[in-house]
């Protein structure tokens, strides 16, 4: 074998140090100015969303610290705002602090309860972030596993799981979600039956770009290798056609968390989502529009919220597109 | 031939059933593989060997089917169909399940060596890991275990640093490397038998030379036989023992290497031979065969070749020859499906020469759309 390893070293052309994988792509993220302007804001929410704490319903902005309670005692109450007890100045519809009449107490103003407005729509970053992860995470993994077995196993397989999720397709998603919903909770809708109803919605397009991966990643010779080396189906599906077919699927994730928002958003509005008193936007939204005169910048809060927002993740998703693309070389 | 072959293959026919009609991709092909044997098995592109090759470990995908023939192997039916109640051919009891295939027979006693050793690597995963996944999974022993055993299984390959490469992703080696990890993935699991499908095609020829090399090595240390699936004559005059020559998915030559090379019986592997270039014969100007690969959804009728045969006389195009034993000594089995010969009786030279005119009726009666190798294939 000796003769064998001095062979080897001529033939050690291997090349090393190729700009390949994740760490590659967040490079050209880097230098995509609207990408990174995406990432910054996705950024931005979803610290907002993880890292604060906020009295919703008292008049301050606190940053991990509620003045009236100790945080120990407010803890309980944040995951239930609804049981804290009523406002003790009772200063409803209070302009924003740069309108006449306005204090900085309140910088964006108080709502019809007297509730902090800029509190209620930080809060509601934590709501939005926390939907939009979800349910694409419910279509994720639901249209990965779907696609992913009508792709590698073709013929009847993929005619009956494909026609399944074209059935799904077919229906505007904001019908199956409300029909959905009313079924689920039995007439007393709330966000989370929403928040699964996006997901259920979303599986098709996950479906659909996940089978159109596997197709070709199927007919690599490393899966025919694996076959022919005994491996079963399941386990090539889990090692090797997913994590081939994967990167696609994670960018049209990322644009997907924008979309889910403003759906769940568009049910809040309409009744079929997050219920008073949660501090959702779009259920924020549904009251302010029947202030649209009185109060216009009730409305337009909560509507800059969700436009950065949406924004934010389609901006990521667009820059992560072109970094996946090879035919786009910044 | 000895009476106790490791595989062997008896009327072997892989059909693909596509709107198109039936393409017979295989045709009632048989051959044998002996122990600490290398078998070629030699073809233009689209004669059906890789289909053939496939088969074995049942591996075709629809809409090909095997629809008839039988495969042992050692003591074993991969393969054997017979009549059912209702006239139907359905499978034999002895015929192991999928399951027995999957997990007694792929990896474990038949491997696979594949053409593309690009593509024959999962680019996620490190070639260590892949290896070492592989013989986990069929020797069932521990992570740890497997590890050093595939760092072994990488040294014996004549990868140097073993360790460290180890650890490396597919795409940091070369050509040359990773058709040695190929290999190092097939010999680990101690197989009976390897099935190397165009193993060196993707290679240059001095990368190429090493691999042989390489392989007769190992062949010799762990007695390993191969069925050596190649386009290329120089590949089978280094390597192997036993030739089958295809085309049109018949077998149409069946003979020991010297005797194909030096007392060719047919004149397709005439044609073959005459197509490249030879150290012990000097010309002007190589032959290439002419014309292409007629169709295999609507094979001429008759011999096979005769479209594209320099001897086709008029019986050529009425009579199928089968394989029959050809040789003038009784110690050398050497088979050959041409019609020139006596043994098959169809009083050939009594027959008129077809002409050029007749031929290229033939041919275009045939339909000389060849199918794509690799389309059919898979």
């Amino acid at each position: 074998m000796a003769t064998n390893e001095a062979q080897v070293e001529q033939d050690e052309t291997a090349v090393s140090g190729q700009e390949v994988g994740l760490s590659h792509q967040l490079k050209q993220i880097k230098r995509d100015i609207t990408a990174r302007i995406g990432l910054y804001i996705v950024v931005l929410v979803t610290f907002v969303a993880g890292f604060s704490w906020f009295d919703a319903n008292l008049g301050t902005i606190t940053f991990g610290y509620v003045s009236d309670y100790t945080l120990a005692q407010a803890a309980p109450l944040l995951e239930h705002p609804e049981r804290l007890p009523p406002p003790t100045d009772m200063n409803a519809h209070a302009p924003p602090a740069f309108v006449e009449g306005g204090t900085w107490e309140h910088p964006l103003g108080t709502d019809h309860e007297g509730r902090d407005y800029l509190s209620r729509i930080v809060y509601g970053t934590r709501i939005s972030v926390m939907v939009g992860f979800a349910a694409t995470a419910i279509g994720l993994v639901g249209g990965v596993a779907i696609g992913a077995t009508a792709g590698y196993y073709g013929g009847r397989v993929d005619d009956l799981l494909m026609r399944f999720v074209e059935i799904i397709f077919a229906i505007p998603a904001l019908v199956l979600i409300i029909v959905f919903t009313e079924f689920v909770s039995g007439g007393n809708p709330d966000i989370q039956y929403a928040v699964a109803g996006a997901g259920i919605a979303s599986i098709p397009i996950f479906s659909r770009i996940m089978r159109s991966r596997v197709l070709s990643v199927r007919e690599m010779e490393y899966i025919e290798a694996a076959r022919s080396a005994g491996v079963k189906d399941r386990h090539i599906i889990i090692r090797h056609v997913i994590p081939n077919s994967f990167a696609s699927v994670l960018v049209y994730a990322t644009l997907q968390v924008g979309v889910v928002i403003l759906l769940v958003a568009s049910l809040s509005f309409l009744g079929y989502g997050a219920q008073p008193p949660t501090p959702d936007w779009g259920q924020m939204l549904s009251y302010a529009h029947g202030q649209m005169h009185s109060n216009p910048w009730m409305s337009v809060f909560p509507g800059l919220a969700i436009l950065v927002t949406i924004m934010g993740f389609n901006l990521l998703g667009d820059g992560l597109q072109d970094a996946l693309n090879p035919r786009i070389d910044n | 031939m000895s009476s106790n072959p490791l595989l062997s293959v008896e009327g072997l026919t892989v059909q693909f059933f596509t709107d198109r009609g039936t393409v017979t991709a295989v045709n009632e092909i048989s051959f044998e593989i002996q122990e600490e044997e290398i078998v070629g098995l030699v073809g233009e592109s689209g004669a059906g060997k890789s289909v053939a090759s496939m088969s074995l470990l049942r591996l075709i995908n629809g809409p090909g089917r095997i629809v008839e023939g039988e495969i042992r192997y050692k003591d074993r039916t991969l393969f054997a169909l017979e009549e059912g109640p209702d006239g139907e051919p359905r499978k034999r009891e002895d015929m192991l399940s999928d399951e027995e295939m999957r997990t007694e027979i792929r990896g474990n006693e038949i491997a696979v060596i594949f053409q593309d050793p690009m593509e024959s690597l999962n680019p996620v995963y490190t070639v260590g890991n892949q290896l070492q996944e592989f013989i986990k999974l069929n020797r069932d022993i521990s992570k740890k275990e497997a590890r050093s055993e595939a760092i072994r299984m990488l040294r014996e390959v004549g990868i140097s640093d073993a360790a460290e490469r180890y650890e490396k992703y597919p795409h940091e080696f070369s050509g040359g490397m990773r058709q040695r990890v190929l290999i190092a993935m097939a010999l680990a699991c101690k197989p009976n038998l390897i099935i190397a499908d165009e193993p060196t095609t993707a290679l240059d020829v001095t990368i190429e030379g090493q691999i042989l090399d390489l392989v007769q090595d190992l062949q010799e240390k762990y007695g390993t036989s191969f069925l050596w699936v190649t386009h290329d004559m120089g590949v089978v005059a280094d390597i192997c023992e036993q030739v089958n020559v295809m085309y049109l998915g018949n077998i149409v030559e069946q003979a020991p290497v010297d005797d194909i090379f030096y007392n060719t019986k047919h004149l397709y592997t005439d044609a073959l031979l005459d197509s490249m270039p030879r150290p012990d014969r000097t010309v002007e100007r190589l032959k290439a065969i002419k014309g292409v690969m007629p169709s295999a959804i609507d094979p001429p009728e008759g011999c096979p070749f005769h479209t594209r045969c320099p001897d086709a006389r008029q019986v050529c195009e009425q009579t199928h020859p089968d394989l029959r034993d050809v040789s003038d000594d009784a110690n050398i089995i050497h088979r050959s499906a041409c019609l020139k010969h006596d043994i098959f009786n169809v009083n050939y030279e009594g027959s008129l020469p077809m002409t050029d005119e007749t031929k290229r009726q033939a041919n275009t009666s045939a339909g000389t759309t060849s199918v794509n190798e690799t389309g059919a294939d898979r």
